[in-house]
Order: structure tokens, then sequence, then C-alpha cells
């Protein structure tokens, strides 16, 4: 129970000094590795609470796929970041009073929060006991038979984004010279030489 | 204090959501930062739909965390290809310069 204890307020202790460091930091790219440090360490929590499924989705998605999109992005975009970190300081009051409310009510709401009792009788697809079905065993049951069109639905929406994405930056670009193959090939060799009678004596 | 609840996880992504939302308000003028508050918005949620998904003992929640995570995935995509365009033709990417579609 200490154990549990003791990660639970490591891992999130870690998370939300990194969730800090990823909003403040100075340079865009420390903000991406942060951003990676709040993912696993969230990815933690899950493990944590009985949820590995989700949290190896989180390292698997987030961290390889997401993260380093980032991390592309922002090496290759040429911006000189200072400039864009001018008037930061202009904000922290309106953004710190927003925030502290906002935070309060959060808290006030889960500080208050009470489960009502009917709630546990509408439960839709009970948790089986983890020492028979594994987690990942358990959410592919009802993920692929109850949730089937939702799953289809998720595919299309990441498929319309990745066609969305490629659409948006394919460009092509006018005189840039290429090997067109079938047009070599289908050259005849009317098309490339002309025959002249030349007279002698003459020019062409 | 040592027994650990369905509030700790709710404390955490209460703080992790106002966190994203004060990345915004304080990081006005780069959009990347912006995209990566939203992200760790979008985490706040998703612990909070676990968080709640164990506790009730439902395993509803752990899907809907992961067409979440689907969403987050496919805007972080969409969003940073803007970006890279908008980059391509314009030379910037600060939040007051977008506004071309200012009528």
């Amino acid at each position: 129970m200490i154990i549990q204890a003791l990660s639970f307020y490591l891992f999130a202790f870690v998370a939300i000094a990194a969730a800090v460091m990823v909003i403040s930091a100075r340079n865009p790219v420390h903000s991406v590795l942060f951003l990676i440090l709040a993912f696993f360490n969230a990815a933690g929590l899950f493990v944590l609470i009985g949820a590995e499924f989700i949290a190896m989705i989180l390292v698997v998605v987030y961290v390889g796929a997401v993260a380093v999109l980032f991390l592309f992005v922002v090496m290759m975009l040429d911006i000189s970041f200072s400039e864009l970190r001018q008037g930061f300081l202009q904000y922290l009051p309106i953004g710190g009073l927003v925030g502290i409310v906002l935070l309060a009510e959060l808290l006030m709401i889960g500080g208050s929060w009470v489960i009502a009792p009917v709630a546990e009788g509408g439960r839709g697809f009970p948790v089986p006991p983890v020492n028979q079905v594994t987690n990942t065993h358990a959410i592919g049951k009802i993920l692929y038979t109850d949730y089937i069109y939702l799953f289809q639905g998720a595919g299309m929406v990441l498929l319309v984004a990745m066609i969305g994405a490629i659409v948006l930056t394919l460009r092509s670009r006018p005189g840039v010279r290429k090997q067109k193959i079938s047009d070599q090939i289908n050259r005849r060799p009317e098309d490339a030489i002309e025959i002249k009678k030349v007279q002698s004596g003459s020019a062409i | 204090m040592l027994e650990i609840g369905l509030s700790h996880y709710l404390s955490v992504a209460a703080i992790l959501f106002t966190l994203g939302i004060f990345g915004i308000f304080l990081n006005r003028k780069n959009v990347i930062i912006i995209l990566m508050s939203v992200e760790l918005i979008l985490l706040a949620v998703n612990i909070n739909l676990v968080a709640f998904s164990v506790h009730l003992q439902d395993l509803t929640g752990q899907i809907f965390a992961m067409l979440v995570l689907t969403v987050a995935a496919a805007e972080a995509a969409i969003g940073l290809a803007i970006i890279v365009v908008y980059f391509r033709n314009r030379g910037t990417i600060a939040v007051e310069d977008i506004n071309l579609m200012k009528g």
C-alpha cells in the first residue's frame, strides 16, 4: 500500500512538474521533451490504476507518434522563438487568475463529488476479475463487438486526418526537371531525328 | 493520505487541465506551444475517463479514452500540417500575424 502511494505521488509530481515546464520552457524543443516526460508519467499513473492497455497505447501513440511529430515540426521551422516569447509576462496575471479560478472550481467539484448509488447499477460493461481476464483481453472483447462502429469511426477519423495532412502539405513545384520514363520509352525515331536532303555546294 | 482513491486522480487531472489552459494564456504568440497545451488538456481528460472507469468498474470509460486519444492524434497531425503550410506561405507562425481570413 505504501509503495503504491509513493509511486502515485512520484508519477503525479513528475507529470505536473513536466507540464509546468512544457508551458514555461524557453526553447520549444525542451517543451516537446518535457511533454514526452509528462506522457510517460501519465502512462505510469494508468498502470498504477490498472488500465495497462491505455497506458501502453499512450506511450505508443503519444510518445511514439504525436510528440515525435511535434519535434520534427519544431526543428523543421526556422523561426526565432525568442521573438515569440515577447509579451510572455503580459498575459501572466489574467492567465493566472483564470487558472486559479478554474482550478478552485474543479477541486470544489471533485471534493464534493458523490457517486449516486444508481450509477453503480447502470454499469455498461463491468470489469471482469483481473486474475481471470487481463485488461487488454477485456477491452478487446467489447471493442470489437459492442463498440465496433465507434472503432471503425475512429479509423475513419485517422484516415481523413492522414489524407488531409498529405493534401495540405503536398506541393508540385514548377520548373523542377524530373526524369519522365514513360516519355522516354514512348519516343519514336520520327520525333527525334529529321532527315534533310543536302544539296552539294549549298547550305541548309 | 496514503490511501490512493478517485479524488487523487481527479486532482491530478484538474491540475493538468488548468496548466493546459494556463499555457494557452501564457504563450499567446507561439502556436506550437498552444497545440502542446491542447495535448495536455486532452491528457487530463483521459486521466479523468480512466479514473472514473476504474472507480465504477466499467470498461466503457477506457474505450472512450482510446477514442479521445485517436482524436488527439488526428488533431495534432492536421494542426501541424496547417502550421507547416502557413510557414511555407508566409514565413511566420506568430499568432497575431495570422489574419488572412479577417473580413
